[in-house]
């Protein structure tokens, strides 16, 4: 099953969204959070980072969600240090991170495979709110 | 040259020059950004202090990629993986060399920036701190080929690096936070190429000392 990583800059708004997420996955389904620094400032954590996708594969692979900003360039760098087969298996969404990380879920936890998982992310770029 | 232990008292001297402007580096980033650029690069650089003590005895590279790693787990901001990475891959040009030579420095300084670059996905112009590490590394590599002495040198890249600065008041942010301000943000200086600034010009003092 594909996991699921939240990166925000926020600790709050990461462990929120894993918190909404939970609610329609399958209990196997790997979610983690990396949000704010190791001493609980606002900001990201490359290391913090590495850590959480190495905590949700599986072997299947896992997608990233990122708020903004350094969120992104701390889940690259956080890619590099991947080695090299595991690095294969991972991707960042380019999507929004809640609606993003909840139609990811709902689709990774039907044994979907990563790119369809990333497909489903990334259409959520277009949903109209009203 | 620089040898092992010199490499070590050069990043000791960043360091300091960081932690003592950690305070005029977060008010230019209130102005124009979240404001959070002193605290997280002194928090980093605090670390490195630290962490520097336990390498003293390793190659140039070690330590190199010591304080790499040491600012990428502990900054927190934009700027952590972003001098991060640069410290990483000088750390490759310099990988078990116990001394420096000018042209490794040259070298290591241009790695740094193609790995900014390529971190930050960024290019000259864009109100960052490649506005000041390019014209210092042009002025730098330059001045070492034209047979200057590395303290020429580096004062020579420390004064581009200050016009690179005083450039990024002249226009508009189109990367990272300041980026929302759109216009507003003229005027400013940009913290990130004020931080990469000051640590050349502590380079630059350390070597004329």
């Amino acid at each position: 099953m594909v996991g699921i990583v939240i990166v925000s800059h926020s600790e709050k708004i990461a462990h929120g969204i894993v918190e909404l997420c939970r609610q329609m996955a399958r209990s196997e389904q790997r979610i983690e959070a990396a949000g704010g620094t190791e001493d609980g400032r606002i900001g990201t954590d490359s290391m913090k980072i590495l850590e959480a996708v190495k905590k949700a594969d599986d072997g299947d692979g896992v997608l990233i969600f990122v708020d903004m900003g350094s969120a992104i360039m701390s889940t690259e760098l956080a890619i590099d240090l991947l080695d090299e087969d595991m690095r294969k298996r991972v991707l960042v969404a380019d999507a929004p991170i809640v609606e993003g990380s909840i139609g990811a879920v709902v689709q990774a936890s039907i044994g979907s495979s990563l790119k369809e998982v990333e497909a489903v992310a990334k259409k959520s770029k277009d949903i109209s709110k009203i | 040259m620089v040898t092992r232990d010199t490499l070590i008292d050069m990043l000791n001297k960043i360091a300091e020059t960081i932690i003592e402007n950690k305070e005029f580096l977060t008010d230019l980033d209130a102005a124009i950004g979240d404001g959070d650029h002193g605290i997280n690069m002194d928090k980093g650089f605090r670390a490195v202090i630290e962490k520097l003590h336990g390498v003293k005895d390793k190659d140039c590279g070690s330590i190199l990629k010591t304080t790499a790693m040491t600012l990428i787990s502990t900054v927190g901001g934009a700027s952590g993986p972003l001098y991060g990475t640069a410290f990483l891959k000088a750390s490759i040009i310099a990988k078990e060399k116990m001394e420096l030579e000018s042209e490794d420095i040259i070298r290591m300084f241009d790695e740094g920036i193609k790995g900014i670059v390529m971190r930050g996905k960024a290019k000259r112009g864009e109100k960052t701190m490649l506005d000041s590490l390019i014209p210092a590394y042009e002025a730098l590599k330059i001045s070492i080929e034209g047979g200057d002495t590395l303290t020429q040198a580096f004062d020579k890249a420390s004064k581009a690096a200050y016009d690179g600065v005083e450039y990024t008041k002249t226009i508009r942010a189109t990367k990272g936070r300041a980026s929302y301000l759109g216009n507003r943000s003229i005027g400013h200086q940009d913290p990130g190429a004020t931080s990469s600034y000051l640590m050349i010009k502590s380079l630059a003092n350390f070597l004329s000392n």
